[in-house]
C-alpha cells in the first residue's frame, strides 16, 4: 500500500506567493511558473489572432495595414507554438506531474529545471518587444529568402528568442529523460508509471533529437541575415530549400511536442471519471514511442510543393500515413476506456472528452494532407488552416483546459467552480468549431493562406469563422475568472477530489516541499478502477490522519 | 422487445456505410469545377477519402455521444464501472484495419500520383545546384528536360502525347513580388495572364525571381513553388473552357493576397487568334519603339559618351509594356 499523508483540510500548507516570483528549484513552483506564464502568453496569442480575424471579416485589407497583418499572423503563430503550448504541457505539467507521479522528490537536475523556466521570461519580453521595431512578418516557418527582406530587427530578434526557447527546450528535455528513467520509486517499472509519464518520455526524446537541427537554421539563417552569408539565400547561390528541409525536421515532431503530453493528460483523465482502467495500457504507452520515432521521419510532407523529388514524396506520404495506425490505437482506447463506464461529466472530463472528438477530426484531415496528390491542392490554404486548429487547439488546447480542471485542486489546495468551468466549456467548444469548421471549404474552394484580402466570394464563410473567434476569445473571461477567484477563495480541495490511483493524489492538495515525508511504495496500479484495492487506495489517500495510513501499511 | 446486439451492430454499421457513400458521392459541393483531366483524377482520390473519413468520423463521434448519455453516472452512485483492461483481439482488430486502410490509402494516392504525373521535379534541382544562379534555364534545356521525364515516367499523359503526337505547350512562369509573368518560348509572347488552348497538353518551367512564391489554380488542383534559382515544372491538360484564378500560394510579402492573375483556357481557334494578336501587337511595338527610341538614344550616348549597347532597348521589356500585371 501507498503511504500517504492526508492532514487535515485546516492543515493544508499554501505556497507563499512571493515563491512564486522567485528562482525556486521546487519542481511544482517551476511548474506553476511555466504555467501562468504561458497562459499569459495564450491570452497575448489569442489577442493578435482576433485582430487577424478582424481584418479578415471583409474581403478587403482595410483593419490593419498589409504588412502589419503578416506580422499579426507570424507572432500570433510564434507565441501560441513557443510560448504556450510547448510550455504549457511540457513545462507547466511535465514539471508538476512527473516528480509525483513517479514518487520523486524533485526533477533529476533541480537548478537546470529552474534556468530552463527562467529563460522564457526575458526570451518572450524580448520577442514583445520586436513589434518596437517591426516584428517578424516572415510566418513563423520564417522561409528564406523572404525572411531576409522583411523586417530585419524583428527578424533577428525572431531567430535569437527561436534559439533561446530552442535551449529551455532541450534543458527540459534532457531533465525529464533523466528523471523518468532514474527516479522513479524503486517498485515502479516502466510498465507500472503512469501513462502521463510515457508521453512525457516519448516528448522528451523528440525535444532532444529535433531542436538542436532547428537551433541550426537558426544560426546558418542568423548569418544570412546579419552577416551576408549564403546558407540559404539564392541570390547568392544559397538553397532555401535546405532551410526547410532544417526548420520541418524539428517542426513537424514539434506537432507532436505539442500533442504527445496531451494525449498522456487524457489518459489519466478518462480513466478517473469514468471509473474504468484505461483500456490497452500498453497499446497507449508503446504507441507514443511509435509516434515519437515515426515523427522524425515525415517532415518533408510539409514540402510536397517545394520542388521535392518524387521518390522522396512517396516515402514521405506512406511514413505519414503510418502514424495514423499508433494515433488510431490511442483514440479507439480511449473511446472504450470511456464506453461502459460511469461517467462524471465534469469540466474536466468534457474537456477531455471533447478532446477526443476534436483530435479524431484533426487527425482525419491530417491523413487526407499526407496522401501527395490532394495534399497538392490544399498545401498552404485554409484547409491546412483548419487542420492544424483542430489538431492544436482542439487537441492540446483542449487537453490543457481539461488538465488544469482536473489538477487545479491538487496545483492550489482549492476547487475550481464547476457551473462556470461548463459555461467555460460550453463557449470553447461551440465557439472553435464555428470557428474552424468552415474553414475546411474555404480552403477548398480554394482561399490561400496567409493573406489580408481575398475573394468576396468567400466572405460569408469568413464572417462565420469570425464570430466563432470572437466566441472563443470571450470564453476565456470565464476561465480567468473562476481560476483567479477560486485560487483566491475557492472551496478547499481535499487530498484526493476526483478518487484517483495515482501517487500525486497521495500527498496534500497542494504537495509540500519534496512531496513525499517517506519514499512510497507502490502497491497498486495506475488504473486499476473497480477494484477492492482500489477502494483501500482511496480511502487511504482521504484518511483523515496520516497515522491512520501508517497504520494500514502493517 | 429488445434488438438483439449483433442485429443493431448490423443496421449501424449499414447505416454509417450508407452515408459515408453518400457523403463521397456528393463532395462536389465542397470543391470548385474540375478544369483539368488530373484535377478529376484527383477529386476521385479525394471522394474516397471522404469515405473513409466520414465512417470513422461517424463511429468514434458516435460512440462518444452514446457513451455521453448512456453511461453517465447516477448521483447517488459511487461505486466504479466494471474493470475492464483490454481485449486482445479487439485491439488486433483496431490495428489492423486502419492499417489496411492506410495501405490501400498510399497505394491508390501513389497510383493517382503516378497517373496525373503532375509535378516533375527530377533534375531541376541537380542543375540549379551545378549552375547555382539565378538565371532561367535556357528554354531548349527545358524542354529537353521535361521531354526527358516524359520518357522516365512513362504515364498515362505521355502516352497520349505520343499517340496524337501533340507536343505539350511550353510556358515559362516568372514569379516576382507581385505578379506572375508567362512567357511563351515558341512564340516569345510574355503576358501577364496565362492563356492556354483547351485540351492540348501544358508544362509549365517555373521559376521566382526574388523570394518564393507558389503556382496555384484550385481548378486545375494543381500547386507548385516558384522557387528563385531551381526550375519546376507542372504538366497537366486544361479540359473545360474558362477563366480561373492563377493564386499565389506561399507567403511572398505585404501583398501576398493581391498576386493574382488569371488563367484563360480558349478553344482552339480562339487561343490561335489570341496568340495572333499578341504577335501583331508585339511587332507594332518594337517597330514604334524602334522609330521613337533607337534614334534619341544614340544621340544621347554620343552626347554622354556612354557605351553603345547600354542604350539599346530589351525587346522583353519592350513586350511587357502592355501585358505586365497589376498587383490587384
Amino acid at each position: 500500500m501507498t503511504e500517504a499523508q492526508a492532514p487535515h483540510l485546516e492543515e493544508v500548507e499554501v505556497t507563499p506567493w512571493r515563491e512564486y516570483f522567485s528562482f525556486s528549484t521546487d519542481h511544482k513552483v517551476i511548474g506553476i511558473q511555466y504555467l501562468v506564464t504561458s497562459f499569459v502568453f495564450y491570452l497575448i496569442g489569442g489577442l493578435l489572432a482576433e485582430l487577424v480575424r478582424t481584418e479578415l471579416a471583409t474581403p478587403a485589407s482595410d483593419f490593419v495595414q498589409r504588412e502589419t497583418y503578416n506580422e499579426l499572423f507570424t507572432m500570433h503563430a510564434t507565441i501560441m507554438i513557443f510560448l504556450w503550448i510547448i510550455p504549457t504541457l511540457t513545462g507547466g505539467f511535465g514539471n508538476f506531474l512527473v516528480p509525483l507521479m513517479i514518487g520523486a522528490r524533485d526533477m533529476a537536475f533541480p537548478k537546470l529545471n529552474a534556468i530552463a523556466f527562467w529563460i522564457i521570461p526575458p526570451t518572450s519580453i524580448l520577442l514583445l518587444c520586436s513589434f518596437f521595431v517591426g516584428p517578424a512578418a516572415a510566418g513563423w516557418t520564417s522561409y528564406p529568402p523572404l525572411s531576409l527582406m522583411t523586417n530585419k530587427a524583428g527578424e533577428a530578434i525572431w531567430i535569437l528568442g527561436v534559439i533561446l526557447l530552442g535551449t529551455s527546450s532541450i534543458m527540459a528535455g534532457l531533465n525529464f529523460l533523466v528523471t523518468i528513467l532514474k527516479m522513479r520509486i524503486p517498485s515502479m517499472t516502466l510498465n507500472d508509471m503512469p501513462l502521463f509519464c510515457w508521453a512525457m518520455l516519448a516528448t522528451s526524446a523528440l525535444q532532444l533529437v529535433a531542436t538542436p537541427v532547428l537551433s541550426g537554421a537558426m544560426v546558418l539563417l542568423g548569418f544570412d541575415l546579419l552577416v551576408g552569408t549564403n546558407f540559404f539565400n539564392p541570390a547568392g547561390g544559397g538553397d532555401p530549400i535546405v532551410y526547410q528541409h532544417m526548420f520541418w525536421f524539428y517542426s513537424h515532431p514539434a506537432v507532436y511536442i505539442m500533442i504527445l503530453p496531451a494525449f498522456g493528460l487524457i489518459s489519466e483523465i478518462l480513466p478517473v471519471h469514468a471509473r474504468k482502467p484505461i483500456f490497452g495500457y500498453q497499446a497507449i504507452a508503446y504507441s507514443s514511442i511509435a509516434i515519437s520515432f515515426l515523427g522524425l521521419i515525415v517532415w518533408a510532407h510539409h514540402m510536397f510543393t517545394s520542388g521535392t523529388p518524387d521518390w522522396l514524396r512517396m516515402f514521405f506520404m506512406i511514413a505519414t500515413m503510418v502514424i495514423a495506425v499508433p494515433t488510431g490505437i490511442k483514440v479507439f482506447s480511449w473511446v472504450a476506456t470511456v464506453w461502459g463506464g460511469k461517467l462524471n461529466l465534469c469540466s474536466a472530463m468534457l474537456f477531455g472528452m471533447a478532446f477526443v472528438s476534436m483530435f479524431v477530426v484533426g487527425g482525419l484531415s491530417g491523413v487526407m494532407v499526407a496522401s501527395v496528390p490532394f495534399d497538392i491542392h490544399v498545401h498552404d490554404t485554409y484547409f491546412v488552416v483548419a487542420h492544424l486548429h483542430y489538431v492544436l487547439f482542439g487537441g492540446s488546447v483542449f487537453g490543457i483546459y481539461a488538465g488544469l480542471y482536473h489538477w487545479f485542486p491538487k496545483m492550489t489546495g482549492r476547487m475550481l467552480n464547476e457551473f462556470w468551468g461548463k459555461v467555460h466549456f460550453a463557449m470553447t467548444f461551440v465557439g472553435f468549431n464555428i470557428c474552424f469548421l468552415p474553414m475546411h471549404v474555404l480552403g477548398l474552394q480554394g482561399m490561400n493562406r496567409r493573406i489580408a484580402e481575398y475573394d468576396p466570394k468567400f466572405a460569408a464563410l469568413n464572417v462565420v469563422c469570425t464570430i466563432g473567434s470572437y466566441i472563443l476569445a470571450t470564453s476565456t473571461i470565464p476561465f480567468v475568472v473562476n481560476a483567479v477567484w477560486s485560487w483566491l477563495a475557492g472551496p478547499r480541495a481535499n487530498s484526493n477530489p476526483w478518487k484517483g490511483l495515482t501517487l500525486e493524489w497521495t500527498v496534500p492538495s497542494p504537495p509540500p516541499v519534496e512531496n513525499f515525508e517517506e519514499d512510497p511504495v507502490l502497491a497498486i496500479g495506475p488504473y486499476d478502477y473497480g477494484t477492492p484495492k482500489a477502494l483501500d487506495f482511496v480511502a487511504a489517500t482521504l484518511a483523515p490522519a496520516p497515522a491512520l495510513a501508517a497504520d494500514s501499511l502493517e | 422487445m429488445k434488438v438483439p446486439t449483433a442485429i443493431l451492430t448490423l443496421i449501424i454499421g449499414i447505416l454509417i456505410t450508407l452515408a459515408s457513400l453518400w457523403v463521397s458521392q456528393n463532395n462536389d459541393l465542397l470543391l470548385p469545377i474540375a478544369a483539368a483531366s488530373e484535377a478529376a483524377e484527383i477529386d476521385r482520390l479525394f471522394a474516397s477519402m471522404m469515405a473513409i473519413a466520414t465512417g470513422l468520423f461517424l463511429i468514434v463521434q458516435g460512440a462518444l455521444l452514446y457513451s455521453l448519455f448512456a453511461f453517465r453516472r447516477k448521483s447517488d452512485d459511487q461505486t466504479d464501472a466494471e474493470p475492464v483492461h483490454g481485449n486482445v483481439p479487439l485491439e488486433i482488430v483496431w490495428t489492423a484495419i486502419p492499417a489496411m486502410l492506410v495501405l490501400w490509402l498510399g497505394i491508390y494516392s501513389f497510383d493517382v500520383y503516378q497517373s496525373i504525373d503532375s509535378v516533375g521535379t527530377m533534375g531541376s534541382h541537380n542543375m540549379a545546384h551545378q549552375h547555382g544562379d539565378m538565371e532561367r534555364v535556357a528554354d531548349a534545356d527545358a524542354a529537353t528536360m521535361v521531354t526527358d521525364q516524359g520518357q522516365m515516367y512513362s504515364d498515362a499523359l505521355s502516352q497520349a502525347v505520343a499517340t496524337e503526337t501533340v507536343e505539350p505547350l511550353q510556358v515559362n512562369v516568372d514569379g516576382l513580388q507581385y505578379a506572375w509573368l508567362f512567357t511563351y518560348p515558341d512564340t516569345g509572347i510574355i503576358s501577364g495572364e496565362l492563356h492556354l488552348p483547351v485540351n492540348r497538353p501544358v508544362t509549365l518551367n517555373i521559376t521566382a525571381r526574388d523570394v518564393i512564391h507558389a503556382f496555384w489554380v484550385p481548378e486545375f488542383r494543381l500547386k507548385q513553388d516558384a522557387v528563385p534559382g531551381q526550375v519546376t515544372h507542372l504538366n497537366f491538360q486544361p479540359t473545360e473552357e474558362g477563366v480561373y484564378p492563377v493564386i499565389c500560394a506561399e507567403l511572398c510579402g505585404a501583398y501576398h493576397g493581391a498576386m493574382k492573375t488569371r488563367s484563360i483556357v480558349h478553344s482552339g481557334p480562339e487561343y490561335q487568334a489570341w496568340v495572333d494578336s499578341q504577335l501583331v501587337a508585339n511587332t507594332s511595338k518594337e517597330t514604334v519603339a524602334q522609330s521613337i527610341t533607337v534614334s534619341p538614344l544614340e544621340h544621347h550616348a554620343a552626347a554622354m559618351g556612354l557605351p553603345h549597347h547600354l542604350h539599346k532597348p530589351h525587346q522583353s521589356d519592350l513586350a511587357q509594356v502592355d501585358h505586365a500585371p497589376s498587383a490587384s
